[in-house]
């Protein structure tokens, strides 16, 4: 079963074989690194850019503006935020235009702590992602989304951002991305670069098939009756896990996994909703002006009468970096014992 | 006739010059008009940068897609336009904020142009965010091969700006040079700051010879100058897929925008009446023909402004027009 990291990388290569992908680019993203997290090892479109974030956003705008695909990375989103302002011109270029010049860019970089990455490799940018208007932003949680919802990225018309949270960069899924070998070490000595000379070497890919997880589309991971709780990237693997263990007291949790930020799947959010009657929202980026508190805000404003309990919201503090010792790291973004905690207090609260 | 002066330009290119020179000027200059009617929020633009834009305008290689040349133009752009064909009624459509202006559809400021049919990037109010841009378009006018080229252009102030050291660097490295007229309009001035007291280098131009750029400084006031720098840059970009930067020494005649008065300014060179004076010298025109020829565009302009009053402005429902393609909805409570 592929990992995250290696789904990044067919996904790229289907892109660039399949759909005309024509620019793989970024800080370290060419050979001999392929990336540091190696989702860029071995794939033909791939080059390593100038260590400017500004230049790599800006060229992808150019890139795009004369009608080529591309997919540039920012190594750590914790490195964006001084392209913040071109993030928002490719964002308003096509309404700006009045519709004449659309940029079809996907930026992709790696969000979140969980690595012990201290302050600048532990930043989560789901919520300063979701002010991006003209952008859609997505953040799998396991490799077959990866996949599916990277080729959606690179074929979408609008400027998209792949959010992939880096603690799961290693993680293996459950599912074969279409084509995949079964035997994970197969699929290793196929595409992974091997240490050391990797001068002479090539990837050899197998044969795998198109997947597309549509943006906007939300997945039920685990159904239930008594709650609701929506999450997305590493913190959905947690809710996953506390669902199935409170399973065995009773409980009845429905987790979905809501894939796309935006636009996002407020259907399959009201529909749990008016079914269970409990929300709980977590996400690990800070908690004032947290993505999570729209959707919280939305539920209360449009489903208030048909809730059970207050609905809330779980996520980072509002601190100005998540501290490299594990104290400060654990206490800065939602544990899984929080997680446990908020699920049976909001289902224990009596309307 | 007496051509030397003119670089061996023949008439009818230097008519042209001046006769888009003064439509230019004309055009400026109605817009200011319509802004102090208050019939505009705001005017920026371009008086004094005539002699720079038109013959940029008229050598680039025109058209759409990356087979043509790519313009990533700055605010004071109208003179490259006018060169390129775009007509006073659609820069007043702008200025007025009409529904039928081609460029924003009464979106943006005045001067904030875009049409991909001539690769003309559209004109951002942020200083400097075009130059990193440019690379991109120009990095796939390279891979194309059609020795098409990427011109950018920008003032004096915003080369403070990282993004402009951003394009030089990656314009210039070794064996991947991209194909890019870079290019800065030095008029002395940043809004109300001036160039004195802000730089260090001897020439912004010299900026560029640090990364082997073939670098020169230009009177920007002389179209003839202009052209024949031009003209001789952009082969060379052609023939050799390097980057060339060329820093422009211009005027800026009715200040910063209408924010600062948009006031006409006694001290600087006009280039307008300047090479306007050298051709009637020269006899290349008649005193006749000049006057003509400023009488027949500000008709024009006259005519332009009364059409543009006349229609449509953006609905309110149009707000939600645009934020992706193909229209898809991106308003959350439709979700």
């Amino acid at each position: 079963m592929a990992n995250m990291a290696q789904a990044i990388r067919m996904a790229l290569h289907y892109a660039e074989k399949n759909y005309q992908l024509k620019d793989v680019f970024g800080q370290d993203v060419g050979a001999p690194l392929g990336g540091v997290f190696t989702a860029t090892q071995g794939l033909e479109t791939a080059w390593n850019s100038t260590l400017d974030e500004r230049g790599i956003i800006g060229m992808a705008m150019g890139i795009a503006m004369a009608g080529d695909r591309c997919v540039a990375e920012i190594q750590f989103a914790d490195y964006i935020f001084n392209t913040i302002d071109l993030l928002k011109i490719a964002g308003n270029t096509l309404w700006c235009t009045n519709g004449q010049y659309n940029l079809p860019l996907t930026v992709m970089t790696p969000v979140g702590a969980g690595i012990r990455g201290s302050v600048y490799h532990s930043h989560s940018f789901d919520a300063w992602a979701s002010r991006l208007a003209g952008w859609k932003v997505v953040m799998p949680s396991n490799p077959l989304d990866a996949y599916g919802l990277l080729l959606s990225c690179i074929l979408d018309p609008n400027p998209c951002m792949f959010l992939n949270p880096k603690a799961l960069m290693r993680v293996r899924g459950e599912d074969l991305i279409p084509g995949e070998p079964a035997d994970e070490r197969d699929l290793k000595n196929l595409i992974d670069a091997p240490i050391g000379d990797r001068s002479k070497w090539k990837a050899k890919w197998p044969a795998i098939q198109e997947h597309l997880v549509p943006i906007g589309k939300a997945k039920i991971t685990r159904e239930g009756q008594q709650i609701t709780v929506v999450s997305y990237g590493r913190h959905l693997l947690l809710c996953n896990e506390v669902a199935d263990q409170l399973k065995a007291e009773g409980y009845s949790v429905e987790v979905i996994d809501l894939r796309s930020i935006y636009p996002y799947d407020w259907q399959a959010i009201k529909n749990s909703v008016l079914k269970t009657g409990r929300v709980l929202f977590v996400n690990e980026d800070t908690d004032v002006t947290n993505f999570g508190e729209h959707l919280c805000y939305r539920v209360t404003t449009e489903l208030f009468y048909h809730l059970m309990a207050a609905p809330k919201v779980l996520a980072g503090k509002n601190v100005p970096g998540i501290g490299l010792h594990p104290h400060l790291e654990d206490n800065s973004v939602p544990q899984k014992h929080e997680i446990e905690s908020l699920i049976r207090e909001i289902c224990a609260e009596v309307p | 006739m007496a051509t030397n002066q003119f670089g061996d330009l023949d008439k009818k290119t230097l008519t042209q010059i001046y006769q888009l020179m003064v439509k230019s000027r004309v055009l400026e200059e109605r817009l200011i008009k319509i802004y102090r009617a208050g019939e505009s929020y705001f005017w920026i633009g371009g008086p004094g940068e005539e002699a720079w834009g038109v013959p940029l305008g008229l050598l680039a290689r025109k058209g759409q897609g990356p087979a043509f040349d790519f313009f990533h133009l700055h605010y004071r752009c109208t003179p490259t336009l006018l060169s390129l064909g775009l007509t006073m009624v659609d820069s007043i459509r702008l200025m007025m904020n009409r529904a039928t202006d081609p460029s924003t559809g009464g979106r943006n400021f005045s001067n904030h142009y875009c049409f991909p049919q001539w690769n003309v990037a559209p004109v951002t109010s942020p200083l400097e965010v075009q130059y990193p841009i440019a690379c991109g378009t120009a990095h796939v006018q390279k891979r194309l091969g059609k020795k098409s080229i990427t011109i950018v252009t920008g003032g004096d102030a915003g080369t403070a700006e990282g993004d402009f050291a951003s394009s030089l660097i990656l314009a210039s490295r070794k064996g991947q040079e991209l194909p890019m007229l870079i290019t800065v309009q030095n008029n002395k001035w940043g809004i109300s700051t001036s160039y004195e007291g802000q730089h260090g280098e001897t020439n912004i131009a010299d900026r560029a010879k640090a990364f082997n750029i073939k670098s020169r400084v230009i009177n920007g006031n002389d179209p003839v100058e202009t052209y024949i720098a031009l003209k001789e840059d952009m082969e060379y970009i052609r023939n050799t897929g390097k980057p060339a930067f060329i820093e422009a020494h211009v005027s800026r005649l009715y200040g910063h925008s209408s924010a600062s008065g948009a006031n006409p300014v006694q001290n600087e060179i006009d280039p307008v009446k300047e090479f306007e004076q050298r051709l009637l010298k020269a006899k290349v025109i008649t005193d006749d023909e000049a006057k003509k020829t400023w009488a027949d565009f500000e008709a024009e302009g006259i005519r332009a402004t009364e059409q543009a009053r006349s229609e449509a402005v953006p609905t309110a429902e149009s707000v939600w027009d645009h934020t992706y393609a193909q229209n898809e909805n991106a308003d959350w409570r439709k979700f």
